[in-house]
């Protein structure tokens, strides 16, 4: 059975429609990028996905692991097993990262039927998967999110990714604002997590994350559609030739 | 068809000028003559101001008038029922090492409070006792510098003062124990309690004050309680003020700190219980180089409503004083942060900070916050700050998109924003107790 199996998905925010019939099949253990231009329906995707409430869906369906996602709270989908990585994840002052963390983790394997781990556990696979992205490890003392630098936000999602586990991982433009360096370790603890029963959707503008992570599938969107699909060479098409040339084709430009 | 018209136009106000007079004679009288003057002015100036009625700005958004027309009984002298430690066990902080004073209606219990064990020269004990024993530390700091000329509810509580506690912390003496002060309310009547403290810190010593208010009973109460506080030169307070009263206990808590060279003061007031809570926290800089940090958290709920008045009075050059009040309102409650700065103008150098934030959870719960900075010198440095919101709903989906609960994320996030003021607290049980109160609270 498919992990994702996304179908005819149309959403709109107040009275705009954004996407327009979306369908995407996503099995364990693959990696699917989804590209294109901006404002083609990537990020409304994404939050359509992780149950954000601006978005209101008038069609079509998801199915996660053969269940309604759309009917799931975003809680219930996250101990699910489905993660969502921010683009731009948001500050938390005075809600310190590991008590944050803690009470995730607790929640998720709970659902899992888990026992809560110690604190010296604990402890210790925060380290653990802090040393995954090169995050500091003195962040989890800090409040969540607040003050880091955008590379640093950008590997503590990662970060939480690797600790939270998911069957399904979803990173929203994750590669943007990044320098070469935080880009090469967000790739790096991605492909690491890489696992046979876990899936990542990897959404980007560019072809540059995918030098790092290399997909199984490649997916253009264009305003509201998946107007095509291929392997990672189409990645490197795009990047080439840029995207009008598939708008074009797909009758959006004249 | 007749009308019969009766006589209901008393005043309020009335039922206590009576009341002065037939406890004058008696109950309030023969501790003192320097007392007894005081009071007599204080009942006049009481009988001239009244009660703030409604076009009064300082108690624009608290009808005090409308509060006081309960028939409350006034009785300087209420009973005190018997407590033994169990009952008093439910009330102690936890890990607190602390020189406990109890005082129950407004009345001060010498056999369940602090003695023998505090330090020599430390006076602690009932007003009255203080204004007979003590007739020379009493006569100076009672009332010294007491704005009842002006403030009704000072006036009525010094009329009326008969019990609390007096604290006298020798120069240069440091109180390594914090002192808890227990204000129980325990009675089956409708009482108007009107407790007077008076805590005087010589200059060089320092001391920590706790004081938590508590119901033991049910019936409906009124406080108008009033607590004097001299800080002397480079003397250092720490005061923390606990409303945990129960839903039917209203008050007016003022408290007034004067500051002199170089003292350092800090104020908190957390405010979780009460029905009707009205917070006056004044302070006044009597000499340069002082330094006052006033924190206030408030969380309402049902039909509470907390008012926050705070005043600061840079008199004198080279001070700084800085403000935090951060309140939560959920149901119907309401919040009211009213903080005024006045910079007098030859109080250059001044420092005055002054930050209100506020979560306001439902739609029927209020919030009403004024800042009023009142700046006569020029060179000065002076903030404020005032923000009233909803949760952030941006913050609440994150939380949630890494599995917490609604309720979970909720409770997360209101936490945090009461820690920034909790963590300000620098007796360590208190903050570990208060946190803990305030996360039930919230349901974390």
């Amino acid at each position: 059975m498919a992990l994702l199996e996304i179908r005819n998905l149309h959403a709109r925010v107040e009275e705009k429609e954004i996407l327009k019939g979306v369908n995407l099949t996503v099995n364990p253990g693959e990696i699917h990028a989804i590209m294109g231009p901006n404002g083609s329906g990537k990020s409304t995707l994404a939050s359509v996905l992780a149950g954000r409430e601006d978005y209101e869906v008038t069609e079509g369906e998801v199915l996660y692991d053969g269940k309604n996602l759309l009917e799931m709270d975003p809680d219930e989908r996250a101990r699910e097993g489905l993660f969502m990585a921010f683009q731009y994840p948001v500050e938390l002052p005075g809600v310190n990262m590991a008590t944050f963390l803690r009470e995730a983790l607790k929640a998720i394997r709970e659902h899992r039927g888990l026992p809560p781990l110690s604190p010296a556990e604990f402890m210790k696979l925060l380290k653990e998967k802090a040393a995954l992205v090169g995050l500091d490890p003195s962040l989890k003392q800090r409040s969540v999110n607040e003050g880091f630098s955008g590379g640093e936000k950008k590997r503590s999602e990662i970060f939480q990714l690797a600790l939270l586990e998911p069957r399904l991982a979803i990173l929203d433009e994750t590669d943007s604002g990044l320098d070469i360096d935080a880009l090469r370790a967000v790739a790096n603890g991605v492909n690491k997590l890489r696992a046979p029963d876990r899936a990542f959707v990897i959404i980007t503008h560019y072809q540059r994350l995918l030098n790092y992570i290399v997909p199984d599938y490649v997916h253009v969107m264009v305003d509201g559609r998946i107007v095509r699909s291929g392997d990672k060479n189409l990645a490197l098409e795009l990047e080439e030739k840029g995207y009008d040339w598939i708008k074009e084709e797909v009758g959006l430009v004249a | 068809m007749t009308t019969t018209l009766t006589a209901t136009t008393t005043r309020p106000e009335d039922r206590f000028l009576h009341a002065f007079e037939a406890y004058a004679g008696e109950v309030l009288n023969g501790t003192s003559e320097h007392l007894a003057t005081l009071r007599r002015k204080a009942i006049e100036r009481f009988s001239a101001l009244g009660f703030p009625g409604r076009k009064s700005e300082a108690w624009k958004y608290t009808p005090i008038a409308k509060a006081l027309q309960h028939p409350y009984k006034i009785d300087p002298m209420p009973a005190v029922p018997t407590l033994n430690e169990a009952s008093l066990a439910a009330y102690a902080i936890p890990e607190l090492d602390a020189y406990r004073v109890v005082l129950v209606n407004g009345r001060f219990v010498p056999e369940l409070s602090a003695g023998s064990d505090l330090p020599e020269g430390v006076v602690l004990t009932s007003l009255e006792t203080a204004a007979r024993e003590h007739a020379d530390l009493f006569e100076k700091y009672f009332a010294y510098y007491l704005d009842f000329e002006n403030e009704p509810f000072l006036a009525l509580n010094t009329a009326f003062a008969r019990d609390g506690f007096f604290l006298y912390v020798p120069e240069g003496a440091a109180l390594e124990r914090p002192v808890h002060v227990l204000n129980l309310i325990d009675t089956s009547e409708e009482l108007f309690l009107q407790p007077r403290h008076v805590v005087a810190v010589a200059p060089g010593a320092t001391l920590k004050l706790i004081a938590s208010g508590h119901s033991q009973s049910n019936a409906r109460t009124f406080t108008n309680s009033v607590m004097e506080v001299f800080v002397g030169q480079g003397a250092e307070v720490h005061q923390y003020d606990l409303r945990l009263e129960g839903d039917r206990a209203s008050s007016i808590y003022t408290t007034q700190a004067y500051l002199e060279g170089g003292a350092r003061y800090t104020n908190g007031t957390l405010t979780l219980g009460g029905a009707l809570v009205r917070n006056n926290v004044q302070v006044r800089f009597n000499d340069q180089e002082g330094e006052a940090h006033l924190y206030g958290l408030f969380l309402g709920r049902g039909t509470m409503h907390i008012d926050n008045h705070t005043m600061i009075d840079h008199a004198v050059p080279n001070c700084v004083s800085n403000e935090l009040y951060k309140g939560i309102l959920d149901d119907q409650a309401t919040g009211v942060f009213n903080g005024k700065v006045l910079v007098r103008p030859h109080a250059q150098k001044t420092n005055a900070y002054q930050s209100n934030k506020s979560i306001v959870l439902t739609r029927e719960a209020r919030m009403y916050s004024k800042p009023e900075l009142e700046i006569y010198a020029d060179d000065v440095r002076c903030t404020h700050g005032a923000a009233c919101g909803q949760l952030d709903e941006n913050g609440i989906f994150y939380l949630r998109t890494r599995g917490l609960t609604l309720q979970q994320a909720r409770a997360m996030m209101l936490l945090a924003f009461a820690r920034d003021v909790l963590d300000q607290i620098t007796i360590e049980p208190l903050r570990a107790y208060l946190d803990a109160l305030v996360a039930a609270r919230v349901g974390a």
